[in-house]
């Protein structure tokens, strides 16, 4: 009896997470793919078919009949979204690859400083969330511009005489996403860095290992899912980031959130925004899929051949 | 017992509580920041004892999916004319009841006749501020390189030659391709209106000439930027313009902003109030349109906002700082030059959408 109980309540518990997926993620995914597959019109909402669930299955399949992938063959058409995903991808890539530069000393430190500092240091790391994102984002505007206080600071110190250009170019939207991104990253390395087992680098020096070879044989590999997961928590949102690039950046980058938001709002074109929002979830969702049947098979693989 | 009667007391002061709300009287306004005097609102509801709820939004992409998608609840909103008249072709609006609305006739048949461009017969919009897109500029900067005195024009935008004196010191353009494209129209001697794909391309090699000069395209940046003085030139909304006038001066940091309507004619936009087809309290919502269409509201609403509103009968009570502004109320031979562009049809759209793209990311 006990044990049927406790049975049905780990199915339950199973159950809230996929609930959650189904309500907040495919729900919304799919309301998103059936715009994406109408056609747009003046009316409310602006496009159609529209599915009236009072109006019978007949009237219900002559609509699912109107929809097609019409949308998709045309942002194949147009180098436009294509090289908007690209530029995207490419921002958010050095933007993750800078941040994950920035963000490992700084969690290798934390995890290596005594433990009654750790706590503080964590909390200086979730600070700045404290403060509305937006306004730190606007903040950067003042520090980066000609006369701003980056520039005023390296004109004093003499290391510049003219005044660097540095907002609405790529390098501010680097600079914004790295700051902003900078805890996501942070918090994953320090968890797995501080759970690491110290003995294994002193085995490591002990058996003739320079402290640079023992970091990058044991401490990095042993790091390595916090790597993972906090390349992933910042590359995925930087890939659709609206905010920082249309801030701090250049009217010239072209990012995909700025391909979004011409079609919805300047087109008015809910179905072909729609379809650039799939295909950007596809081009995020089936990588990250792959990765981790791979990665799951080689663990099966490695744990049978034990 | 005397819980159980305190109880009962409790309960029904909370029935009688929920029953005065239901005949409470609210109109729900859905409106741009700062665009009313607060004390307008009190007026109103001492006057009619009809309770405001006034919510803000800051660019009609906001207002128009929220009433595309339906069901917002409001009465009464103030889109921008252009928005508006797609968003009526949609089926968004109800048609206004003129017969409970005797105050339309304090209204400016000049603006009442512009507004019919977008809003046929007037029948579902009652205007409500009206502008200019036109040149904000730094007073200090112009005067250097310009001349003493002189007032900017489209051709610091549009002139490679005169843009480029502007480069350095920065030139902002907002982020309206409605807006710049039909002045880039204008500018060249064609008409606004125009939706041939030849005049466009016109249009592009103009834009695509004077690109280099322009540091940034957005749409609010600006109003910010003229006002600490980061740059020179802004082309955007005359009530941007003035609003980052006022913060200069308020800053009172040296930097000078003013506002030119260009000499070559300029495009009016004109922001009209308008009741949502599924607005829950239709009544109200004409009272309230009636009510700020009283000369002496409509005189207070312009004294605040320091626009210039669709009232006639409001100029002979209004106070002559906001009348005489020229920024605000542009004399008789320029305001004969101002002309309307209505919105584009969807292929139009499109193709304007991928040629100012074009233009500003090279791709």
């Amino acid at each position: 009896m006990q044990r049927a109980i406790s049975a049905v309540t780990r199915r339950l518990v199973i159950l809230i997470p996929y609930g959650w997926l189904l309500f907040f993620f495919l729900i919304p995914f799919l309301i998103v793919l059936r715009i994406s597959m109408s056609t747009s019109a003046v009316a409310m909402p602006p496009y159609t078919p529209v599915f009236d669930w009072s109006e019978g299955w007949a009237r219900i399949r002559s609509a699912l009949s109107e929809l097609s992938f019409d949308n998709y063959v045309w942002l194949a058409g147009d180098p436009l979204y294509l090289n908007a995903y690209l530029s995207s991808l490419w921002i958010a890539l050095v933007s993750t690859a800078l941040t994950l530069l920035i963000a490992y000393p700084m969690a290798y430190g934390m995890a290596k400083a005594p433990t009654t500092l750790r706590p503080t240091l964590v909390m200086l790391v979730i600070l700045p969330f404290w403060t509305s994102f937006l306004i730190r984002v606007y903040a950067w505007i003042g520090i980066l511009k000609p006369e701003g206080l980056f520039n005023q600071f390296l004109l004093s110190m003499g290391v510049i005489r003219e005044p660097l250009i540095i907002l609405n170019t790529n390098w501010a939207i680097y600079i914004g996403i790295v700051y902003c991104y900078l805890p996501f990253m942070v918090l994953p390395l320090y968890s797995a860095l501080e759970k690491m087992d110290h003995s294994l680098t002193e085995a490591a020096l002990d058996l003739g290992c320079t402290p640079i070879q023992a970091f990058w044989r044991v401490t990095f590999p042993l790091s390595l899912p916090g790597v993972i997961a906090g390349c992933l928590l910042v590359f995925i949102p930087a890939v659709g980031e609206f905010v920082i690039p249309d801030l701090l950046g250049g009217s010239e980058t072209l990012m995909i959130g700025r391909t979004l938001w011409n079609e919805f709002n300047g087109n008015r074109d809910w179905p072909v925004s729609s379809a650039v929002a799939v295909v950007l979830l596809l081009l995020l969702v089936v990588p990250i899929m792959l990765f981790q049947t791979a990665q799951a098979r080689a663990e099966r693989a490695e744990r049978e051949g034990r | 017992m005397s819980v159980k009667a305190a109880l009962l007391a409790t309960l029904l002061a909370a029935a009688s509580a929920g029953l005065a709300q239901a005949q409470e009287r609210v109109v729900n306004i859905y409106n741009w920041s700062d665009y009313i005097d607060p004390a307008i609102l009190e007026a109103f509801t001492k006057e009619t004892g009809i309770k405001t709820v006034y919510d803000v939004y800051d660019s009609n992409e906001i207002l128009e999916n929220k009433m595309l998608t339906g069901g917002s609840g409001y009465d009464i909103v103030v889109p921008t004319a252009d928005f508006m008249a797609r968003q009526i072709a949609a089926g968004v609006y109800q048609p206004l009841d003129k017969a409970k609305l005797p105050n339309l006739s304090n209204m400016w048949d000049e603006i009442m006749k512009r507004a019919a461009q977008y809003d046929p017969g007037n029948k579902y919009a009652v205007p409500y501020m009206w502008g200019t897109d036109g040149i904000g500029y730094n007073v200090k900067k112009v005067n250097e390189i310009l001349g003493e005195g002189k007032r900017p024009g489209l051709e610091v935008i549009f002139d490679p030659a005169v843009a480029a004196k502007f480069k350095d010191c920065g030139i902002y353009v907002f982020d309206s391709p409605r807006d710049v494209m039909g002045a880039a129209l204008h500018y060249l001697g064609l008409s606004p209106e125009s939706k041939s794909p030849d005049d466009l391309a016109k249009v592009e090699a103009l834009l695509t000439a004077t690109r280099p000069n322009i540091r940034k395209f957005h749409s609010s940046e600006y109003i910010s930027a003229l006002a600490n003085g980061d740059i020179c030139i802004a082309m955007g909304y005359s009530g941007d313009m003035l609003q980052a006038r006022n913060r200069a001066a308020e800053a009172n940091a040296g930097v000078e902003v003013d506002y030119s309507i260009p000499s070559q004619g300029a495009q009016v936009w004109i922001d009209s109030m308008v009741i949502p087809k599924d607005a829950p309290h239709v009544e109200e919502a004409h009272i309230f349109l009636n009510y700020m269409m009283r000369p002496d509201v409509a005189a207070k609403a312009s004294e605040y906002v320091f626009y210039a509103n669709a009232n006639k009968a409001s100029q002979a009570v209004m106070s002559k700082e906001v009348l005489e502004d020229p920024a605000v109320y542009p004399d008789a031979e320029l305001f004969a030059k101002l002309y309307t562009v209505t919105a584009w049809d969807a292929k139009t759209q499109r193709l304007a959408t991928r040629i100012w793209t074009k233009v500003i990311t090279g791709q």
